[in-house]
């Protein structure tokens, strides 16, 4: 492979762990969440700032980091748990605003000019760079997606699931919706770090705008369009983003509008995704596979 | 002293100008339960289109009203064609088929119209106003103007007329006002008429208050307008013109005057947060 295809895929992986997390908050407990960036950048500046200033090897640092970005994912579900829906949606837009705006302002984060120089991944003697880095990011994409298919076995997960469906019928059984919603956060947003961890080391240099309201706003799309709820969805959806404005380059004016209309048709005519419940390809699915599970 | 009154009264303008952008918002949340993020889309083509039928006719009357027109058009075919459809679906469903036609817009504006600032020379014919040794120059005394014109409109509709009625009862209750023999659809549109037509207004009003237009004028007053709707009430329209005068004064004083380090466009999602803590229907909102 050459290095531009190693460069996307290794893009298409780190999004792909994101999208995951967000589909564990959004897919599997239901809350919406449209500022998963702004978790994506705090595991991302958390990397950034233990590589560079606290000197930490990429192994090290790398719980901790998790152990960051899921605190402060559990500190910022706490306000977003007194509201529902919409009102939810509106409230992760605005930390995902309040995030970039922390980051740009400060100076400890690198303000305007961001962090840079930060080291390469390495283990033992082996230095993480193009193809390797690219394994690494799918291993922790195994990982991650082993996480989330043991929570859709979970206990834990069908609470969840049950609390998406029907709060009030969810509690009336003995399922503690702060708990759940809670758990989702904490888990989707440790994701999200590991992304961001990997996403630093693989730019070198991070900045406060690549992670504003618009990237929350693909990976929401990417969980939307690969089919939300779905264990496969979000990395189908991370590819499907990751791949079109590769292959709009030729018509490079035209390509977000393409982009954009694409989510716009898909959205309108197939909400539930690619892969969701009674989409097309699921339909197909099904009738060659006529004991389908699920 | 003369500073302080200079920069309430620029924060008086910018929160007029944020309350007709809010106002369409609240309409639509209030009888739809739809965040229209594209509501913004429709005030960059409301400003677009006065532009161009500016530069066409010459008269801004004309140019108003036009673009008006386009806007309403465009709002209606919005909700014929996207929300209704989508209604039965979780709200994030048209919530993000919403944000998609904000940037889908914002990019067609961009190729038809490029990327580069417009200016918007018209002037507005309005008088001076000079109090207390400030001068209060045309352009904001037409923004203080028209916004008192349109928010008197607005509650004479509402509150006055059969139309307003059949507004609030289908904001109550659609299926309810259905069985009243209330065509609660049309009732939809006309909704989306008014907010949409508001909108072409504002942006008018900011193409020339800031005298530029460029493509991406709606994303900032897309996600900030959601704040707003929070803090004055989902669905209030009383609530979102409070909201979004306190926001426009809160903005210019704390920025322009009392100089706090902050960006500009986050105390609108930090006086939510607060206002979310505090009082989680907004300081109009009722439950």
């Amino acid at each position: 492979m050459n290095g531009y295809l190693v460069t996307i895929a290794t893009i298409i992986a780190i999004n792909a762990i994101v999208a995951s997390g967000l589909n564990v908050i959004v897919g599997f407990a239901g809350q919406i969440s449209l500022g998963h960036a702004a978790f994506f950048g705090i595991g991302a500046y958390a990397a950034a700032l233990l590589a560079t200033k606290a000197g930490l090897s990429f192994w090290v640092a790398l719980p901790g980091v998790i152990a960051i970005t899921a605190a402060i994912g559990l500190l910022l579900g706490i306000p977003s748990l007194r509201v529902r829906d919409d009102f939810l949606a509106i409230t992760t837009i605005g930390i995902n605003f309040i995030v970039e705006a922390v980051f740009n302002n400060f100076e400890f984060f690198g303000g305007a000019l961001g962090i840079s120089g930060i080291p390469r991944v390495v283990l033992f003697d082996l230095k993480f760079r193009g193809t390797e880095f690219l394994y690494l990011c799918l291993f922790f994409l195994a990982v991650v997606m082993i996480i989330s298919w043991w929570l859709t076995r979970s206990w834990a997960g069908l609470a969840c699931f049950a609390m998406r469906e029907e709060e009030a019928a969810a509690s009336s059984v003995g399922i503690s919706p702060v708990r759940f919603k809670l758990l989702a956060f904490v888990i989707g947003t440790g994701m999200a770090g590991l992304g961001g961890a990997l996403y630093a080391h693989f730019m070198h240099f991070i900045s406060s705008s690549d992670f504003s309201f618009p990237l929350s706003v693909s990976l929401l799309s990417m969980v939307v369009v690969g089919g939300i709820g779905t264990l496969w969805g979000p990395i189908l959806g991370a590819i499907i983003i990751g791949i079109l404005p590769e292959l709009f380059r030729p018509l490079i004016d035209y390509r977000i509008l393409f982009y954009t209309t694409l989510l716009l048709l898909m959205i309108r005519f197939q909400p539930g995704g690619i892969l969701g419940e009674n989409s097309l390809a699921r339909r197909v699915f099904t009738k060659i596979l006529p004991r389908g599970k699920k | 002293m003369q500073l302080f009154i200079e920069q309430l009264l620029n924060g008086i303008a910018t929160g007029s100008i944020y309350a007709l952008i809010t106002l369409g918002l609240a309409l639509v949340y209030g009888i739809m339960r739809i965040l229209h993020v594209a509501h913004a889309a429709v005030y960059t083509v409301g400003a677009y289109m006065g532009l161009l039928f500016f530069n066409l006719t010459g008269s801004l009357l004309a140019a108003i009203l036009g673009s008006m027109a386009v806007c309403a058009l465009l709002g209606v075919l919005i909700e014929r064609f996207v929300y209704f459809p989508l209604l039965k679906y979780p709200p994030f469903v048209p919530l993000i088929a919403s944000i998609a036609i904000l940037l889908s817009v914002e990019e067609l504006s961009r190729l038809l119209a490029g990327p580069q600032i417009l200016t918007f020379p018209a002037v507005l014919p309005f008088p001076e106003l000079h109090i207390a040794g400030v001068t209060i120059n045309s352009t904001i005394t037409a923004v203080y103007c028209i916004t008192a014109l349109v928010l008197a409109l607005l509650w004479v509709i509402t509150t006055k007329t059969e139309l307003g009625l059949a507004m609030r009862a289908a904001s109550q209750d659609r299926a309810i006002a259905d069985a009243m023999g209330i065509n609660s659809h049309l009732i939809i549109s006309i909704t989306f008429v008014i907010g949409s037509a508001i909108a072409a207004i504002a942006g008018i009003l900011v193409g020339i208050y800031f005298n530029q237009i460029y493509p991406t004028m709606g994303a900032i007053p897309a996600y900030k307008t959601l704040a707003i709707i929070v803090v004055g009430g989902m669905g209030s329209a009383p609530g979102a013109v409070v909201a979004s005068m306190l926001l426009g004064m809160a903005e210019t004083l704390l920025i322009g005057y009392a100089n706090i380090p902050l960006p500009r466009d986050a105390i609108a999602f930090i006086a939510m947060i607060g206002v979310l803590m505090w009082r989680s229907e907004g300081i109009m909102g009722s439950r």
